[in-house]
């Protein structure tokens, strides 16, 4: 604040002292000693944008490392009492420690090698080492991404969208893998999947980056990178690992609604984070980024709740939860680009696709993506990133310029009807990416550890089988 | 000395056992319990998925009584269990051969 003053206090003075006598600013060699305090014009005024840039920062990386807790906020406790809340409660535990573990695991992987291979310049398709054990990041900003945060802040803000990327694909293989198996899973494919996603979409150089990308997609806080790529793995991994023991003829209704309404809020809160956020700024953006945010979470849970409604005759907790959530995957990608009304009309076509993903479409294939991370975040995933070349506009976020620096149409409601040309290949590079990724991932794993626990395992619970505990004990 | 075994709606409990104290009956052991009779159950739907839920919470209240005041109590459960809709359960009555106080190994009407 002292600073701040002192920067305006000296932006005042050199104001009025310019206007008297303008040619000092211009000759570029006043002599020392004639402006008041002794130094040079220039030099105060350096020291004045300095200091103003100063105060941008701090401002920028407060609500940065804000933003980068809500997100970690997003996979513990939230994702992990959301999908805990689902399962049965002899699952519980395992199921919370499946998003736990991840804060763990991917933060090392980060540190070591996972933030060199996504935003160290590489290829068009991954980075490079140059950022190996965080060699050379530190607090000056890395300006090929973010000019007024420290590069720390960055990185660290990114690493809590690799960590919530993975817990969200357990949801598909709830109640039945090895935990060995998840860990190692998850490790390769951090390396496999994420790190070269998120480097083609948002890496310097990226196959599909919005900026100087071969094919421009719009993903502003990852549509493709975080929803897509996980939904459709969990999708691979559910027909891969095959049904719960008992799955469809036994009942296996969530053990309790109650800590996922908690973990739905808690997602709903964060998601301000990762979607405004992402904005990489505090300014105007990040404020229209969380309007669009908030706004879609609220038309999926009506749309959600009310197609729920009109099918079954009651509007159930876990619909309007279930809503919320798919509306905020899809606005993901087009939080930055869309306007408010766009935003909500996102949000309810969400609610209702994502509906019928769950409700409809599992039960006709009858594959059993437990927790539907399939049906919300692989569904409302590429709903959003298509939906996002229709309704970005340059009105708010002009990413588009020509060479004179003039804002050009960014989606088809703006005039640029290529861009959803754009978004399917982004949305087709994923699901590819994802399918491949994956089903390769799993062959290894399987012939390494095995995937699925023995069916005694499975019976007896994985909280006891895998990690020798109860979530609820009775006689403690 | 009769055991009486009622099963009862939980929201019943509190009428129950007002009239029991009312009549001085002194002691019950009540658990929370599931199960059915003719009452059907009913359909819960998590995302599409229905579940048909068939064992329904109720409470079963349990006391053994002298002989002479069973009927009695039998009466006061029926009076304040009833709603008069399917679901209000059922008491059975069963004969006692013994009854035991731990801590002072009294017997019979005694120890109850």
């Amino acid at each position: 604040m002292r600073r701040l003053f002192l920067g305006l206090f000296l932006g005042l003075f050199l104001a009025g002292g310019a206007a008297v006598a303008p040619s000092y600013a211009q000759s570029g060699s006043a002599p020392s000693g004639v402006a008041a305090s002794g130094a040079s014009v220039e030099q105060q005024m350096s020291e004045l944008r300095q200091q103003v840039a100063e105060a941008r920062s701090s401002g920028d990386n407060a609500w940065m490392l804000v933003s980068a807790a809500l997100v970690l906020m997003m996979t513990g406790p939230g994702l992990a009492l959301f999908y805990g809340g689902l399962v049965r409660k002899k699952n519980v535990l395992a199921t919370m420690m499946q998003s736990f573990i991840l804060m763990a695991v991917v933060t090392v992987l980060w540190a070591l090698f996972g933030y060199s291979l996504v935003f160290h310049e590489g290829t068009r398709v991954i980075g490079s080492f140059g950022y190996l054990f965080l060699h050379g990041v530190g607090g000056a900003p890395n300006p090929d991404y973010a000019v007024t945060i420290p590069q720390d802040t960055f990185m660290v803000y990114q690493l809590m969208f690799a960590i919530i990327t993975p817990a969200l694909i357990t949801g598909a293989f709830a109640e039945r893998m090895k935990f060995s198996a998840m860990v190692l899973f998850m490790v390769l494919w951090s390396i496999v999947v994420y790190d070269p996603m998120a480097h083609m979409v948002w890496g310097k150089g990226g196959l599909l980056n919005a900026a100087g990308g071969v094919v421009p997609t719009l993903d502003f806080a990852g549509g493709t990178v975080v929803h897509i790529t996980s939904g459709v793995s969990a999708l691979v991994c559910a027909l891969y690992l095959g049904k719960r023991l008992g799955f469809p003829h036994e009942a296996m209704p969530p053990h309790s609604v109650v800590l996922s309404v908690i973990g739905a809020c808690l997602l709903w809160v964060g998601w301000f984070g990762f979607n405004a956020g992402s904005a990489l700024t505090a300014g105007t953006l990040a404020s229209s980024a969380f309007v669009a945010t908030h706004f879609a979470a609220a038309a999926a849970a009506l749309g959600w709740a009310f197609a729920e409604w009109w099918r079954n005759g009651k509007a159930s907790v876990l619909g309007a939860i279930s809503g919320a959530v798919a509306g905020l995957v899809a606005i993901t990608p087009a939080a930055g680009f869309v306007g408010p009304m766009s935003a909500l009309l996102i949000g309810l076509i969400a609610g209702v696709v994502c509906y019928l993903m769950v409700s409809k479409v599992k039960g006709r294939f009858g594959y059993d993506d437990s927790l539907d991370a399939f049906g919300v975040h692989g569904a409302g995933g590429t709903v959003g990133a298509l939906l996002t070349g229709v309704f970005a506009v340059r009105a708010i976020n002009p990413i588009f310029k020509d060479a004179q620096g003039n804002a050009l149409a960014v989606g088809l409601v703006d005039g640029n009807a290529h861009q959803v040309l754009n978004q399917f290949a982004g949305v087709a590079m994923a699901w590819v990416l994802a399918i491949v990724g994956t089903l390769i991932i799993l062959k290894i794993v399987d012939a390494l550890v095995g995937l699925r626990v023995e069916a005694e395992h499975e019976v007896q619970g994985l909280d006891l089988s895998q990690h020798g505990e109860e979530g609820y004990n009775l006689e403690a | 000395m009769k055991k009486i075994e009622a099963i009862i709606q939980p929201s019943r409990l509190d009428a129950v056992k007002n009239g029991l104290h009312e009549i001085g009956v002194e002691g019950m052991t009540v658990s929370e319990v599931r199960g059915h009779g003719r009452q059907k159950g009913h359909t819960e739907i998590y995302r599409g998925s229905e579940y048909q839920v068939d064992l329904l919470p109720k409470l079963k209240i349990e006391m053994v009584l002298p002989d002479d005041r069973a009927e009695a109590a039998v009466q006061v459960i029926l009076k304040n269990a009833r709603t008069g809709k399917i679901g209000d359960g059922k008491i059975f009555l069963t004969h006692v051969e013994e009854a035991i106080r731990i801590r002072n190994e009294e017997r019979g009407e005694a120890a109850l």
